[in-house]
């Protein structure tokens, strides 16, 4: 469990934007996860993606790691910012594109 | 297994009395609703802590016997706009 938690710190921390999705930003394979891949792109972000259907351990991992039953999860230089339904409130209110821009 | 839009309403109100619950049936199969939940007590909390409070009042169903729950969280508007 403790090896998911650095696995998952280590993805978190290399990568300023990060998505844990189900499938891939090409084949989504699920429409929450489609829909964070659509916002992330309309925002034109540069993102790495995780699919946690390729990986168990990351998978039931990713749930613990920031208290949060659902993927996707979105983390941003490190912090978790939410999932599919914070971040189209985040992109609906523009506070999305001011965090990702920033750190472009 | 298929959750009513009532329990789900039930097991928000018995975790936060003041909830103003409103669901909607996205798909008609009983397995795909999106939520609003409106209470004073998410006043001054983050967005991510307002729906951890939904998802603990739920206790572990989302993502498992409750697959997909649209949610939107908020505080009353009078709070909002002190």
């Amino acid at each position: 469990m403790s090896d998911a938690n650095a696995r998952i710190s280590e993805i978190v921390k290399g990568n300023d934007i990060v998505l844990f999705m189900k499938g891939t930003a090409l084949f989504p394979q699920c429409g929450f996860s489609s829909r964070a891949i659509a916002i992330l792109d309309r925002l034109g972000a540069k993102y790495e993606t995780i699919d946690v259907l390729q990986d168990a351990e990351i998978r039931q991992g990713i749930k613990e790691y920031s208290d949060w039953p659902t993927v996707p999860q979105l983390y941003v230089k490190g912090e978790f910012v939410g999932g599919s339904d914070i971040m189209m409130e985040m992109f609906e209110s523009g506070e999305l594109q001011q965090l990702l821009g920033a750190e472009a | 297994m298929p959750m009513a839009a009532s329990e789900i309403e039930r097991l928000i109100t018995a975790a936060i009395p003041d909830a103003e619950v409103v669901i909607r049936d996205l798909a008609g199969d009983g397995d795909h609703y999106a939520a609003r939940v409106v209470s004073r007590s998410f006043a001054g909390m983050s967005r991510i802590k307002q729906h951890q409070a939904v998802y603990a009042a739920l206790g572990g169903r989302v993502g498992g016997e409750l697959h997909a729950l649209q949610l939107e969280t908020a505080a009353p508007r009078t709070e909002n706009l002190k």
